[in-house]
Protein backbone atom coordinates (compact mmCIF):
# COMPACT_ATOMS: atom_id res chain seq x y z
CA UNK A 1 0.00 0.00 0.00
CA UNK A 2 1.34 3.33 -0.84
CA UNK A 3 2.38 5.83 2.20
CA UNK A 4 0.33 9.05 2.01
CA UNK A 5 2.80 12.40 3.14
CA UNK A 6 1.75 12.19 6.77
CA UNK A 7 2.86 8.70 7.29
CA UNK A 8 6.24 9.05 5.29
CA UNK A 9 7.16 12.42 8.13
CA UNK A 10 8.64 10.89 10.78
CA UNK A 11 7.79 10.76 14.47
CA UNK A 12 10.87 13.21 15.42
CA UNK A 13 9.81 15.70 12.26
CA UNK A 14 6.47 15.86 12.82
CA UNK A 15 7.02 17.47 16.31
CA UNK A 16 9.26 20.09 14.39
CA UNK A 17 6.97 20.99 12.06
CA UNK A 18 4.13 22.08 14.31
CA UNK A 19 6.32 24.36 16.39
CA UNK A 20 7.54 25.97 12.63
CA UNK A 21 4.08 26.00 11.75
CA UNK A 22 2.91 27.64 15.23
CA UNK A 23 5.96 30.46 13.93
CA UNK A 24 4.20 31.04 11.07
CA UNK A 25 0.69 31.65 12.82
CA UNK A 26 2.14 33.95 15.55
CA UNK A 27 4.48 35.63 12.73
CA UNK A 28 1.17 36.11 10.27
CA UNK A 29 -1.13 37.79 13.64
CA UNK A 30 1.25 39.21 15.84
CA UNK A 31 4.39 40.29 14.20
CA UNK A 32 6.33 41.22 17.26
CA UNK A 33 5.74 38.67 19.76
CA UNK A 34 6.60 36.38 16.98
CA UNK A 35 9.94 38.15 16.92
CA UNK A 36 10.07 38.28 20.57
CA UNK A 37 9.55 34.96 20.76
CA UNK A 38 12.15 34.01 18.03
CA UNK A 39 15.05 35.67 20.62
CA UNK A 40 14.06 33.46 23.31
CA UNK A 41 14.17 31.15 21.22
CA UNK A 42 18.11 31.89 19.86
CA UNK A 43 18.64 32.34 24.04
CA UNK A 44 17.41 29.05 24.87
CA UNK A 45 19.88 27.72 21.76
CA UNK A 46 22.39 29.23 22.84
CA UNK A 47 22.03 27.63 26.55
CA UNK A 48 21.33 24.21 24.87
CA UNK A 49 24.10 23.71 22.39
CA UNK A 50 26.66 23.44 24.85
CA UNK A 51 24.81 21.24 26.78
CA UNK A 52 24.08 19.12 23.43
CA UNK A 53 28.15 19.02 22.64
CA UNK A 54 28.48 17.58 26.40
CA UNK A 55 25.81 14.91 25.61
CA UNK A 56 26.91 13.59 22.31
CA UNK A 57 30.39 13.41 24.56
CA UNK A 58 28.76 11.19 26.83
CA UNK A 59 27.08 8.80 24.24
CA UNK A 60 30.59 8.54 22.58
CA UNK A 61 32.40 8.14 25.72
CA UNK A 62 29.79 4.95 26.78
CA UNK A 63 29.73 3.81 23.34
CA UNK A 64 33.69 3.04 23.57
CA UNK A 65 33.65 2.23 27.26
CA UNK A 66 30.57 0.48 27.89
CA UNK A 67 29.11 -2.87 25.82
CA UNK A 68 25.54 -3.99 27.15
CA UNK A 69 27.15 -6.30 29.25
CA UNK A 70 28.99 -3.80 31.54
CA UNK A 71 25.71 -1.26 31.38
CA UNK A 72 23.40 -4.18 32.75
CA UNK A 73 26.04 -4.50 35.45
CA UNK A 74 25.86 -0.84 36.59
CA UNK A 75 22.31 0.39 35.44
CA UNK A 76 20.68 -3.42 34.48
CA UNK A 77 17.80 -4.80 36.50
CA UNK A 78 20.40 -6.44 39.20
CA UNK A 79 22.47 -2.92 39.59
CA UNK A 80 20.60 -2.64 43.16
CA UNK A 81 21.76 0.26 45.00
CA UNK A 82 24.67 1.05 43.24
CA UNK A 83 22.00 2.00 40.00
CA UNK A 84 20.33 3.94 42.05
CA UNK A 85 23.26 6.14 43.29
CA UNK A 86 24.47 6.67 39.87
CA UNK A 87 20.89 7.68 38.66
CA UNK A 88 20.17 9.98 41.25
CA UNK A 89 24.03 11.55 41.01
CA UNK A 90 23.75 11.93 37.67
CA UNK A 91 20.35 13.01 37.81
CA UNK A 92 21.57 16.25 40.19
CA UNK A 93 24.74 16.75 37.87
CA UNK A 94 23.29 16.67 34.50
CA UNK A 95 22.75 19.96 33.42
CA UNK A 96 20.33 21.72 31.03
CA UNK A 97 16.96 21.14 29.38
CA UNK A 98 15.64 17.54 30.19
CA UNK A 99 14.54 16.73 26.32
CA UNK A 100 18.31 17.57 25.74
CA UNK A 101 19.13 13.96 27.76
CA UNK A 102 16.63 11.95 25.47
CA UNK A 103 19.03 10.51 22.94
CA UNK A 104 21.43 9.51 25.71
CA UNK A 105 18.64 7.83 27.96
CA UNK A 106 17.47 6.22 25.00
CA UNK A 107 20.85 5.17 24.03
CA UNK A 108 21.16 3.66 27.78
CA UNK A 109 17.78 2.35 27.48
CA UNK A 110 18.63 -0.04 24.75
CA UNK A 111 21.89 -1.36 26.26
CA UNK A 112 19.88 -2.41 29.56
CA UNK A 113 19.55 0.74 31.89
CA UNK A 114 15.84 -0.04 33.96
CA UNK A 115 12.97 2.05 33.68
CA UNK A 116 13.09 3.24 37.12
CA UNK A 117 16.65 4.07 36.90
CA UNK A 118 15.45 6.73 33.74
CA UNK A 119 12.81 7.69 35.86
CA UNK A 120 15.01 8.42 39.06
CA UNK A 121 17.11 10.50 36.63
CA UNK A 122 14.68 12.79 35.16
CA UNK A 123 13.24 13.50 38.94
CA UNK A 124 16.51 14.25 39.96
CA UNK A 125 17.19 16.60 37.54
CA UNK A 126 14.72 18.72 39.57
CA UNK A 127 17.65 19.58 42.07
CA UNK A 128 19.79 22.10 40.43
CA UNK A 129 22.89 22.46 42.02
CA UNK A 130 23.89 26.05 41.27
CA UNK A 131 20.46 27.38 41.54
CA UNK A 132 20.17 26.46 44.82
CA UNK A 133 21.69 29.82 46.15
CA UNK A 134 18.19 31.74 44.01
CA UNK A 135 16.23 29.00 45.86
CA UNK A 136 17.50 29.39 48.72
CA UNK A 137 17.56 33.33 49.14
CA UNK A 138 13.60 33.29 47.64
CA UNK A 139 12.52 29.76 50.26
CA UNK A 140 15.31 29.59 52.71
CA UNK A 141 18.08 26.74 53.55
CA UNK A 142 15.40 24.48 56.13
CA UNK A 143 12.89 24.70 53.26
CA UNK A 144 15.34 23.80 50.32
CA UNK A 145 17.06 21.05 52.45
CA UNK A 146 13.66 19.32 53.35
CA UNK A 147 12.32 19.50 49.95
CA UNK A 148 15.53 18.40 48.54
CA UNK A 149 14.91 15.11 50.93
CA UNK A 150 11.84 14.00 49.46
CA UNK A 151 12.73 15.06 46.30
CA UNK A 152 15.30 12.47 46.35
CA UNK A 153 12.90 10.00 48.12
CA UNK A 154 10.35 10.22 45.75
CA UNK A 155 12.63 9.65 42.58
CA UNK A 156 13.08 5.95 43.98
CA UNK A 157 9.27 5.90 45.06
CA UNK A 158 8.16 6.93 41.59
CA UNK A 159 10.79 4.59 39.80
CA UNK A 160 9.58 1.77 41.59
CA UNK A 161 6.26 2.70 41.22
CA UNK A 162 6.49 2.88 37.29
CA UNK A 163 8.25 -0.19 36.92
CA UNK A 164 5.18 -1.93 38.93
CA UNK A 165 2.70 -0.26 36.57
CA UNK A 166 4.54 -0.73 33.48
CA UNK A 167 5.27 -4.36 34.57
CA UNK A 168 1.04 -4.20 34.84
CA UNK A 169 -0.19 -5.32 31.23
CA UNK A 170 -4.11 -4.23 30.22
CA UNK A 171 -6.08 -7.18 28.91
CA UNK B 1 40.87 -0.18 21.85
CA UNK B 2 41.19 0.13 17.95
CA UNK B 3 41.11 3.19 16.26
CA UNK B 4 38.39 1.02 14.41
CA UNK B 5 36.00 0.58 17.37
CA UNK B 6 36.57 4.42 17.91
CA UNK B 7 35.40 5.58 14.30
CA UNK B 8 32.30 3.07 14.58
CA UNK B 9 31.51 4.32 17.96
CA UNK B 10 31.69 7.91 16.86
CA UNK B 11 29.45 7.20 13.85
CA UNK B 12 26.94 4.89 16.18
CA UNK B 13 26.68 8.20 18.74
CA UNK B 14 26.36 10.42 16.01
CA UNK B 15 23.69 8.68 13.88
CA UNK B 16 21.74 8.32 17.17
CA UNK B 17 22.19 12.20 18.38
CA UNK B 18 21.31 13.44 15.65
CA UNK B 19 18.46 11.70 14.46
CA UNK B 20 16.95 13.33 17.87
CA UNK B 21 17.73 16.48 16.94
CA UNK B 22 15.04 17.62 15.01
CA UNK B 23 12.78 16.90 18.31
CA UNK B 24 15.36 19.01 20.56
CA UNK B 25 15.07 21.88 18.31
CA UNK B 26 10.94 21.37 18.00
CA UNK B 27 10.27 21.10 22.40
CA UNK B 28 12.82 24.62 22.21
CA UNK B 29 10.98 26.13 20.02
CA UNK B 30 7.63 25.57 22.21
CA UNK B 31 8.92 26.46 25.58
CA UNK B 32 10.10 29.48 23.60
CA UNK B 33 6.71 30.40 22.79
CA UNK B 34 5.44 29.88 26.02
CA UNK B 35 7.55 31.70 28.05
CA UNK B 36 6.59 34.95 25.61
CA UNK B 37 3.20 34.14 25.48
CA UNK B 38 2.64 33.80 28.75
CA UNK B 39 3.28 37.39 31.09
CA UNK B 40 4.54 36.63 34.83
CA UNK B 41 0.95 38.69 35.85
CA UNK B 42 -1.08 35.56 34.64
CA UNK B 43 0.38 33.61 37.56
CA UNK B 44 -1.16 35.70 39.76
CA UNK B 45 -4.48 35.55 39.07
CA UNK B 46 -4.80 32.34 38.85
CA UNK B 47 -4.27 31.06 42.80
CA UNK B 48 -7.96 31.37 44.63
CA UNK B 49 -6.22 31.30 48.35
CA UNK B 50 -7.85 27.87 49.00
CA UNK B 51 -5.10 26.00 50.54
CA UNK B 52 -6.76 22.35 49.57
CA UNK B 53 -7.20 23.82 45.76
CA UNK B 54 -3.77 26.04 45.37
CA UNK B 55 -1.32 22.85 45.29
CA UNK B 56 -3.62 21.41 42.95
CA UNK B 57 -3.63 24.55 40.76
CA UNK B 58 -0.22 24.67 41.36
CA UNK B 59 0.62 21.57 39.99
CA UNK B 60 -1.31 22.07 37.05
CA UNK B 61 0.02 25.56 36.15
CA UNK B 62 3.67 24.30 36.66
CA UNK B 63 3.07 21.07 34.37
CA UNK B 64 1.88 23.05 31.48
CA UNK B 65 3.71 25.91 31.34
CA UNK B 66 7.32 25.64 30.22
CA UNK B 67 10.50 27.67 30.91
CA UNK B 68 14.03 27.48 32.83
CA UNK B 69 13.67 26.26 36.22
CA UNK B 70 14.64 29.51 37.71
CA UNK B 71 12.14 31.43 36.28
CA UNK B 72 10.01 28.91 38.30
CA UNK B 73 11.49 29.99 41.86
CA UNK B 74 11.32 33.92 40.89
CA UNK B 75 7.79 33.46 40.01
CA UNK B 76 7.09 31.26 43.31
CA UNK B 77 9.12 33.63 45.52
CA UNK B 78 7.44 36.34 43.95
CA UNK B 79 3.79 34.89 44.60
CA UNK B 80 4.97 34.22 48.07
CA UNK B 81 5.54 37.18 48.91
CA UNK B 82 1.90 38.41 47.32
CA UNK B 83 0.10 36.28 49.61
CA UNK B 84 -0.17 32.82 47.57
CA UNK B 85 0.40 29.78 50.36
CA UNK B 86 3.97 27.87 50.33
CA UNK B 87 2.28 24.48 49.74
CA UNK B 88 0.72 26.28 46.56
CA UNK B 89 4.20 27.52 45.56
CA UNK B 90 6.34 24.27 46.18
CA UNK B 91 3.73 22.10 44.26
CA UNK B 92 3.76 24.82 41.48
CA UNK B 93 8.27 24.66 41.07
CA UNK B 94 7.71 20.78 41.49
CA UNK B 95 5.71 20.34 38.96
CA UNK B 96 7.45 22.85 36.77
CA UNK B 97 10.49 20.85 36.70
CA UNK B 98 9.31 17.43 37.22
CA UNK B 99 5.88 17.67 34.81
CA UNK B 100 6.30 18.24 31.18
CA UNK B 101 3.58 18.65 29.26
CA UNK B 102 5.40 20.22 26.48
CA UNK B 103 7.64 17.89 26.15
CA UNK B 104 5.12 15.03 26.51
CA UNK B 105 5.12 13.70 22.79
CA UNK B 106 8.91 14.25 22.36
CA UNK B 107 8.98 11.80 25.91
CA UNK B 108 6.63 9.81 24.01
CA UNK B 109 8.20 9.55 21.06
CA UNK B 110 11.64 8.31 23.01
CA UNK B 111 10.55 5.90 25.80
CA UNK B 112 7.20 5.13 24.80
CA UNK B 113 3.38 6.82 25.32
CA UNK B 114 2.89 4.18 28.47
CA UNK B 115 6.06 5.17 30.18
CA UNK B 116 5.62 8.93 29.48
CA UNK B 117 2.30 9.14 30.45
CA UNK B 118 2.49 7.26 33.98
CA UNK B 119 5.55 8.65 34.77
CA UNK B 120 4.15 12.50 34.28
CA UNK B 121 0.78 11.89 35.88
CA UNK B 122 3.53 9.99 38.99
CA UNK B 123 5.12 13.30 39.06
CA UNK B 124 2.57 15.48 39.26
CA UNK B 125 0.81 13.65 42.10
CA UNK B 126 3.95 13.46 43.92
CA UNK B 127 4.29 17.39 43.23
CA UNK B 128 1.30 17.39 45.55
CA UNK B 129 2.53 14.95 47.78
CA UNK B 130 6.03 16.59 48.52
CA UNK B 131 4.02 19.98 48.76
CA UNK B 132 2.16 19.03 51.30
CA UNK B 133 4.69 17.00 53.39
CA UNK B 134 7.81 20.01 52.91
CA UNK B 135 5.28 22.19 54.81
CA UNK B 136 4.10 19.46 57.56
CA UNK B 137 7.58 18.51 58.32
CA UNK B 138 9.00 22.18 57.98
CA UNK B 139 5.65 23.12 61.13
CA UNK B 140 7.21 20.21 63.38
CA UNK B 141 11.27 21.12 62.61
Amino acid sequence: MKKNIFQKIQGKWTFLIIAVFLYIILFLFNFSLAIKTFFVFLGLLEKIIPVLFLVFLFMFFFAIFFNPKKMTRSLGKNAGARGWLISIVAGILSSGPTYVWYPLLKDLKEKGMRNSFIVAFLYNRAIKLPLLPIMVYYFGLKLVLVLTFYMILFSIINGLLLEKILKFKID
Amino acid sequence: MTFEKIKTSFIKSFQSFSRMLPMIFGVAMLTSLFITVLPKSFYQKIFIGNNVVDPIIGAILGGVVAGQPVVSYIIGGELLKQGVSLIAIISFILAWVTVGVVQLPAESLVFGKRFALCRNILSFVSAIIIACLVTLTLSIL
